[in-house]
């Protein structure tokens, strides 16, 4: 009993519990809307673990979400909401778009160009409103919010310029392919790599049939050095200092609003590397003029919560948010089913982490009913 | 084993209580007469508060039966309790600060006439009439933001009474008093006993107990000791009883070795959250060797003053410097290296992360030095060391609790980690601040002895502190402060305890 009761108590097992329990609450949305509940299940799961195709297309869709999603939990580590992480992923956008189209140098050069243009975007954005809450003391979320519609309208009215408006569509052009970074993205459209490609099923499911890009190797050795960053530097010590006591922290000698400021600039930074991987790996390589949010930065925030704001938990949460997503999408077209039970499935699944809190006293409960049983 | 009687107000028989598999009371008895005061004298987390919450109905008891007036009853909440004539007045009073007194005391029980309607004038006369009855002195049309902590105490005394209350459970009351308050709440309590009502007080402070009591529980670790008559005991008997082991209540020191000065303030001025003047031209000085007390009641200054101490709060005028070198106005972390460590009032919020493990708070200010962290590296295994050590020399249990969370310990060894970190940074001046707040009497002794033998050392040692008892016996120099300023400092055994809370309120020193 408490051996059960231990591995219960566990963060990810309450994690897990969680998500089994946002399938139980669509199972029963879907069921009371008059669709097969069984059936339809089965297809979101098929729909993301049918093939090397769907895997990879899930992977896909995931990096930005857990790249971004890290961003947020790195500032949740200091005690900061990011919710900007959204404005700061539309300028990282902009900058990648903008620098990359207009250098065109050789990808060793062109490449980190571009990436460090969307990190300094990011960062830039982030480190201003980390620079009103240190100097001003205003709340993250108030200016971040306002932050975002900066964001969003800079980037329409960056789209709507001549110098980089592609006639007759609704964006830009596309960056200069020297900035692209899909795996063997140049090399798998000529002709010897569409021979070879072709012949091996599952590279052809994965690199024709995909953009796989290096965006979610980026993610996993973002991952690790953030939690290295967190946990073994004293740089980290003094982030999550004033992320769990600010007052203990200041009284103790450590900078508060010096570490806000950085929290918020490598924050916004992370977010804009996030915006970068994915104007340099997925079509169409630029931005669109958006009428309302595309919520990368705003799913993110989710992401940073199901991984309870660990950087190395962000890859699994960002995996599984992005897989519901594009699920999602089958169920629409096979079972008929609105796309938006995905988003109820993701809503259960965040309110139920949400409330893995309680976890523990019910365990609690429960195996001390055991006992007075037992007596 | 008394019967179930109709002499007493309450019998609480077998009381049995478990948190999880913490058992917090086991078979625990407490029988209260009518028109005595009897107190209820346990260690911080012996179970009183525990015993008064299921007697309040705040929590229900697991085993053992209760009862009023002989009756046998079942208090499922606090409405039952007050139905049955029980009144709590708890240590942090439950007032609402922008409402008169009458307002507050007729709040959820308002006399209305007719549609509902409350008539003031009526709930007036009635308060009135139990002020006049007690001697409960209270301005009924006064806010209660504008009156003492002394009255809002009388404003929550009230609010039970006027509820019908028989049985009246004070817990902790002297906990924010003046000595004089504290002579008037003794003499309300004498009243309302005369009158027939039952009071339990819940402390651990043995001369109140001694003062105000006719009889005297005893709760050790959740179990029942003995009850004894007041008269019959000694201070230092009770404090036996109560920690299981016999206890030094008096400091043992010998006189102050005091070298030259090595903190100075002066003329300090420091302004509160609403701008005003909190600390008004403070002065005053700090030896080698010696330990200052400054005495006084929360609220005039201390925590300004401590705050600009440790630059958390900018100095308005005036100088803070030790070893001759500046400190106003700088940096916490530049007060700390110049060799100011300070044990914070509240060490939840100022002196600890409580998510944090107990080795990273053991290296709070450290961190950056070596051996504890290389180029930016944080070395576990030092910190770790480091922590050990500290845990055995300040005795802080578990043993093992080097990694668990700091937030997981009890208050007094939260507040032993505390200490021993502050003492290892070596510093010139030791400030503790309300050391020994929430800690029981076997904890108290230690924080003492330590403070002592850090001045013995030669270290400067500032202690601020509201229990009057605890600067009388550490300080060797008895600083009065009041309204932001120092009134009057004296020499340890030249001062009585009278003068100094005379000074305390504000009263002139004439002596």
């Amino acid at each position: 009993m408490d051996k059960a009761a231990k591995i219960l108590k566990k963060p990810f097992t309450m994690t897990l519990i969680a998500i089994f329990f946002g399938f139980l609450v669509a199972g029963i949305i879907l069921a009371a809307a008059g669709y097969p509940t069984f059936h339809s299940l089965s297809v979101l799961l098929q729909g993301v673990f049918s093939g090397p195709k769907h895997i990879s297309n899930v992977i896909i869709k995931s990096t930005p979400l857990i790249l971004t999603g890290i961003g947020v939990a790195f500032a949740f580590q200091t005690g900061l909401f990011n919710i900007g992480a959204e404005g700061q992923f539309i300028m990282g956008c902009v900058a990648a778009t903008t620098v990359g189209i207009v250098c065109d140098f050789p990808p060793v050069i062109q490449i980190p160009l571009v990436l460090a243009a969307g990190v300094l975007a990011g960062a830039v954005f982030g480190g201003m409103v980390g620079f009103l809450k240190a100097k001003f003391g205003i709340h993250e979320v108030l200016t971040s919010i306002m932050f975002n519609w900066i964001a969003l309208y800079f980037s329409n009215f960056i789209s709507d310029l001549k110098r980089f408006h592609k006639p007759d569509t609704m964006g830009t052009y596309a960056i200069n392919k020297s900035g692209y970074t899909m795996i063997l993205g140049s090399w798998k459209t000529t002709k010897e790599g569409k021979e070879v490609l072709v012949n091996n099923e599952f590279l052809r499911d994965t690199l024709l049939k995909t953009d796989v890009n290096a965006g979610i190797l980026a993610a996993v050795v973002l991952a690790i050095l953030v939690s290295f960053l967190l946990y073994k530097t004293t740089k980290g010590f003094e982030l999550r200092a004033v992320g769990a006591n600010r007052f203990a922290a200041e009284s103790t000698g450590i900078d508060v609003n010096k570490n806000i400021l950085h929290a918020m600039i490598i924050s916004g930074g992370i977010c804009g590397l996030a915006a970068a991987f994915y104007i340099t790996g997925n079509s169409p390589h630029g931005i669109a003029t958006l009428a309302a949010f595309e919520n990368t930065g705003f799913n993110a925030l989710g992401v940073c919560l199901i991984a309870a704001s660990s950087p190395i938990g962000c890859i699994f949460a960002g995996l599984l948010f992005g897989g519901l997503l594009y699920g999602g999408q089958s169920l629409q077209y096979e079972v008929g089913a609105p796309s938006e039970i995905i988003n109820i499935v993701i809503g259960v699944v965040v309110f139920f982490v949400a409330l893995t809190h309680i976890i523990p006293p019910l365990v609690d409960r429960f195996s001390k009913g055991g006992k007075n049983h037992a007596k | 084993m008394a019967g179930e009687s109709s002499e007493y107000a309450v019998q609480m028989h077998g009381i049995t209580k478990r948190f999880g598999s913490f058992c917090a009371l086991q078979d625990m008895n407490l029988n209260v007469k009518k028109g005595s005061i009897h107190s209820l004298l346990g260690e911080n987390g012996a179970g009183k508060s525990t015993l008064m919450n299921i007697l309040y109905g705040l929590y229900q008891a697991d085993e053992g039966e209760i009862f009023v007036n002989g009756e046998k009853v079942d208090i499922k909440n606090p409405n039952v309790a007050i139905e049955h004539g029980i009144g709590m007045v708890h240590q942090h009073f439950m007032l609402v600060d922008d409402f008169t007194v009458t307002q507050n005391i007729v709040l959820g029980n308002e006399i209305t006439s007719h549609m509902g309607i409350v008539d003031a004038k009526k709930a007036r006369k009635k308060i009135l009439d139990i002020v006049e009855k007690y001697g409960l002195e209270v301005d009924p049309d006064a806010k209660v933001s504008d009156i003492s902590v002394g009255m809002q105490q009388r404003v929550e005394i009230l609010k039970a009474l006027y509820r019908g209350a028989e049985l009246l459970i004070l817990d902790e009351p002297t906990a924010v008093l003046t000595p004089q308050e504290i002579d008037d709440l003794i003499s309300i309590m004498n009243n309302l006993a005369k009158d027939g009502k039952a009071i339990i007080i819940i402390t651990h402070k043995l001369k109140e107990i001694k003062a105000s009591s006719d009889i005297c529980t005893i709760i050790r670790r959740g179990r029942y000791i003995d009850t004894l008559l007041v008269k019959g005991v000694t201070e230092n008997e009770l404090a036996t009883l109560m920690v299981g082991h016999e206890v030094k209540l008096v400091v043992d020191k010998t006189p102050a070795n005091a070298g030259e000065v090595v903190f100075e303030i002066k003329d300090l001025i420091v302004k509160n959250d609403r701008k005003l003047d909190a600390v008004k031209g403070l002065s005053l000085q700090v030896r080698k060797g010696e330990i200052v007390g400054i005495a006084g009641i929360d609220g005039n200054g201390q925590r300004e003053l401590v705050e600009a101490i440790n630059a958390l709060t900018p100095v308005a005028s005036g100088h803070i410097t030790i070893n001759g070198k500046p400190l106003e106005n700088t940096s916490p972390r530049q007060v700390i290296d110049s060799g100011v460590s300070t044990i914070p009032e509240d060490r939840q919020k100022r002196g600890l992360v409580l998510d944090f493990s107990v080795n990273e708070n053991c290296v709070l200010e450290q961190y950056r030095r070596t051996p504890f962290s290389k180029k930016g590296i944080l070395l576990k295994k030092e910190m770790e060391e480091f922590t050990k050590e500290l845990i055995q020399e300040y005795d802080v249990r578990p043993e093992d609790c080097g990694s668990r969370r700091a937030g997981s310990l009890s208050g007094g060894n939260q507040q032993k980690v505390i200490i021993g970190r502050e003492i290892a940074m070596d510093p010139d001046i030791l400030i503790a601040v309300q050391p020994t707040r929430g800690l029981d009497v076997g904890a108290i002794e230690t924080v003492h002895r330590t403070l002592i033998r850090e001045r013995d050392k030669g270290k400067a040692v500032l202690l601020i502190s509201f229990e009057l008892d605890e600067v009388m016996n550490v300080s060797d120099t008895i600083a009065v402060i009041y309204d932001g300023k120092i009134q009057d400092t004296f020499k340890q055994g030249t001062v009585d305890e009278n003068t100094i809370g005379l000074l305390m309120a504000g009263g002139k020193n004439h002596g």
